[in-house]
């Protein structure tokens, strides 16, 4: 990546870095100016900035979702956002990425991943932020555990291996669909 | 040599630890600590193939050699975001 990236997570900082992963309750105006005062993006040459943000849903496979724990493997948790970015930049390398990752207990309508992509025209953003999201749920080492009316579980969902050419692929297709 | 073992989510609450050591002979790989693991704790076996696994917090296969003071980290499917 291009741009100055610090690996340092969390809210306290006075810089907000790019890529993170805390417990601290997600900003999109911080991960959005993140990408602003991130040296390449000062140009005036970008035309869009798309943001996303994943929320706790209130129900799930017919269950009464009550609340959500999340927890990662922090370091290899960013390792793999890194990742993300570097794929990004080699697909579109007009766009620049923030995301943020939450863990801990967040409640319904809280925000578990916050997603910005920045660059001169919105379609590679669009994509670039779609990207991202289907490629933290295929590749970040981060789980949820659902507690629902009646019992809790463990939510599964893909075996993580950042080699696999066809989940990246799926992605990209996803992507840009 | 000894190795520090690292289990997530569900594979944590089957083993009911979080962290666990490992003395291991030399050559021994990722799938030797895995093997060993499952035979202990017999709710592991189901995780066979869909687990992902990781050396000093990179992914690695299971065939990765073990060096001493390594962690080693066993992690069921993801579900980020």
């Amino acid at each position: 990546m291009a741009t100055a990236l610090s690996i340092t997570s969390g809210y306290t900082e006075d810089v907000t870095s790019l890529l993170a992963i805390g417990p601290e309750p997600l900003e999109l105006e911080r991960i959005v100016a993140a990408l602003d005062t991130s040296g390449r993006f000062h140009t005036g040459a970008d035309g869009a900035v798309v943001t996303f943000l994943g929320l706790v849903r209130n129900h799930n496979l017919g269950r009464r979702v009550r609340y959500l724990e999340y927890e990662a493997y922090e370091p290899l948790a960013l390792k793999a956002f890194e990742r993300i970015a570097a794929e990004i930049h080699e697909r579109w390398p007009d766009v620049g990425l923030a995301l943020h990752h939450r863990i801990g207990r967040l409640d319904v309508g809280e925000a578990s991943i916050a997603i910005a992509t920045r660059s001169p025209h919105r379609a590679n953003a669009y994509a670039a932020s779609r990207y991202a999201i289907e490629r933290v749920k295929q590749i970040a080492p981060i789980w949820k555990r659902e507690f629902f009316d009646g019992g809790d579980v463990w939510i599964e969902g893909a075996t993580a291996d950042p080699d696999d050419e066809r989940a990246r692929a799926e992605a990209e297709r996803i992507a840009c669909a | 040599m000894r190795v520090t073992v690292r289990l997530f989510a569900r594979l944590r609450d089957i083993a009911g630890a979080t962290e666990l050591a490992r003395d291991l002979a030399p050559g021994a790989t990722i799938g030797t600590v895995w093997r060993e693991l499952a035979g202990e704790y017999p709710g592991l076996a189901q995780y066979e193939r869909s687990i992902s696994s990781a050396v000093n917090a990179d992914y690695a296969r299971m065939d990765h050699v073990l060096r001493d003071g390594d962690e080693v980290a066993f992690l069921p499917p993801v579900s980020g975001g």
